[in-house]
């Protein structure tokens, strides 16, 4: 078992932004990626070059054993690829889709509207087979898309932003969708905005920033690394924060940090359970009233500025990569 | 999950797969079309429209220089012109393409790459066949006639269908640029190129500088040509410079140089497509 994906200091320069600055990776034969980043951090760049729609300046790249620059023939063949939106063809129905597909993979159309059959079987798509695309759902799209790029059971199919847009049951059921497909061996190169999205689905998180990679692991190494969740107490009364700021940190063994605008305390933990009864109990105590106590996991930027020292991005597009997930 | 084998290397540009994948694009770029009313609309009842319009509101005011049937001078100028506003169609569909991912899918598959183009092609040669139809029907409604014969006729529907390929190129080359909103207003440009020709009034009624655009426009190369082929030239009409003179051959040149020129730049352009 070899790397399905090698990278080795790709550069990529658009006018004067370099999307792409000496990034290196390897992604080991059947397992997933993820490659996570705020917009701009060259995610989108780094799957154009590695599924041959764009020549890097720098660097060479390897996919499936093949090089991207001299045989991207033989890296097509090879590799499924969904960009960021859905391209399904909405006049076609999801039936219709996957045999123009097959068609172009050159399949016979006998093999192509079998193959047809079983991706949409695969997806959960059966039902809605003669319908057109275009009276599908988000998710539903996006399974289509995912489908349409597994024609030929790719060896390594890259994902770029796969949920992107979705509500959360649409990213569930993507999700489920991707997670049978790992199981079928294929490797996988993902990118995401989201940390709980990697986290669910990668063997290995290479975090990217202007280009290049500032961090990599699993996702259990990385969250320990960068301090895992957080839980956050919002008071009635302004004047309670040093105190309530002080029970946080002998609760959780962590320093905890004072946002007063927002009369708001957090601090990192380890055991989200055992925190939040912890604090509950000792808030009652004390008479200190919260209004609102949750445990999050940390936003992006909150990795970000953890592991790079700046923030995700400009103050407008934070609102855009924060994560919240509901306790 | 069943695994299938990749297809054999090296066959994405043999003839056979460039053919076949050339049929598969061509056959969803009809059924498009097919499924699509207002497509449908603006490609058949557009034209109809414009015979009616320019045949009997503005035709009612015009005088042919020599005498002669307003309509029947208008016909072949109405074909020729429905083959430059095919560029129109083809903009908007590759632009649509592009902008929502299609063109970057097929290019990331292992097809035989010009089959994208040739199929684009081939597909609208057939509305063009279908539209050609249409519009030949109604002239004969309105009283114009291909009085020639049979085989200048098809020479003249042969000029047609090669003004018609060369704008296929245009159409792709400006529809990988454009925004699918900008291509909706590439109808304003073709506008003017369509009217600064011969199709509607004789170059020799024209101001002088304006008359010798006209002559020159590819659009009436075609024009003139067809109305000889067809047999609804009226000698007076034909004027005295070189270009008039030599409609036929510049019917024949004009488009083989857009050929020329857009198919390059627009497999070029498709080769670096992004979105």
């Amino acid at each position: 078992m070899g790397d399905a994906v090698i990278t080795d200091g790709l550069g990529k320069r658009f006018g004067r932004k370099q999307a792409l600055d000496g990034f290196d990776l390897a992604v080991p034969e059947g397992t997933v990626c993820g490659l996570l980043g705020p917009n701009g951090a060259g995610k989108t760049t780094a799957v154009r070059v590695l599924a041959t729609l764009l020549r890097a300046d720098a660097g060479r790249a390897e996919v499936a054993g093949h090089d991207v620059a001299r045989e991207p023939a033989r890296v097509r063949r090879n590799i499924g690829l969904t960009g960021q939106q859905a391209t399904v063809d909405d006049i076609l129905t999801g039936r219709e889709n996957l045999i123009m597909w097959g068609r172009l993979f050159h399949l016979s159309p006998r093999a192509a509207a079998r193959r047809a059959d079983e991706l949409l079987e695969q997806f959960g798509l059966t039902e809605a087979a003669n319908r057109r695309a275009k009276l599908y759902s988000g998710g539903m799209r996006r399974r289509l898309d995912i489908a349409s790029s597994l024609v030929l059971a790719p060896r390594v199919f890259f994902l770029d932003e796969p949920t992107t847009g979705l509500d959360p049951r649409n990213r569930g059921e993507v999700w489920n969708a991707l997670r049978g497909l790992v199981a079928g061996g294929t490797t996988v190169l993902l990118t995401t905005q989201y940390l709980d999205e990697a986290d669910q689905l990668a063997d290995q998180i290479v975090v990217l920033d202007g280009g290049r990679k500032v961090a990599e692991g699993s996702p259990s190494q990385l969250k320990s690394e960068i301090g895992g969740d957080r839980i956050d107490v919002t008071l009635r009364n302004a004047a309670d924060l040093p105190a309530a700021a002080a029970l946080l940190a002998r609760v959780t063994g962590a320093e905890a940090e004072v946002d007063e605008p927002m009369r708001r305390v957090s601090a990192p933990v380890r055991d989200r359970v055992a925190a939040l009864t912890g604090v509950v109990v000792a808030l009652d105590g004390h008479g200190l009233v919260a209004e609102d106590i949750g445990v999050r996991r940390p936003t992006l930027d909150e990795v970000f500025l953890r592991l790079t020292g700046h923030s995700a991005g400009p103050a407008g597009s934070l609102s855009e990569t924060k994560i919240e997930v509901p306790v | 999950m069943t695994t299938l084998a990749a297809a054999p290397p090296k066959s994405a540009g043999s003839l056979r797969w460039v053919l076949s994948d050339s049929w598969t694009v061509a056959r969803r770029d009809l059924v498009h079309w097919v499924r699509n009313p207002t497509v449908i609309f603006s490609g058949l009842a557009f034209p109809i429209m414009f015979v009616m319009l320019y045949g009997y509101v503005f035709g009612s005011a015009m005088v042919v220089p020599g005498g002669g049937d307003y309509r029947e001078f208008l016909m072949p100028g109405m074909f020729a012109q429905s083959m430059m506003f095919g560029a129109a169609a083809t903009i908007s569909v590759v632009a649509a393409d592009r902008a929502r991912g299609v063109t970057e899918r097929f290019r990331s598959m292992p097809m035989a790459q010009s089959a994208v183009v040739i199929g684009r092609s081939t597909a609208d040669m057939v509305n063009s066949l279908l539209e050609l139809a249409v519009l030949v029907g109604c002239g004969l409604l309105v009283g114009w006639s291909a009085n020639t014969g049979f085989l200048p006729t098809l020479a003249a529907v042969g000029l047609l269908l090669l003004l018609r390929f060369a704008m296929i190129w245009v159409g792709i080359f400006l529809g990988l640029i454009v925004s699918p909103e900008a291509a909706g207003a590439t109808w304003a440009l073709l506008f003017p190129l369509t009217m600064i020709s011969n199709t509607f009034v004789s170059p020799s009624q024209m101001p002088t500088w304006l008359g010798t655009v006209a002559e020159w426009n590819p659009l009436s190369a075609t024009v003139a040509a067809t109305r000889q082929l067809f047999g609804n030239a009226v000698p007076e009409l034909v004027g005295e410079s070189w270009a008039a003179q030599n409609a036929l051959l510049l019917a024949v040149a004009w488009p083989v140089l857009i050929v020329a020129v857009f198919l390059p730049l627009a497999v070029r352009r498709y080769n670096s497509v992004s979105r």
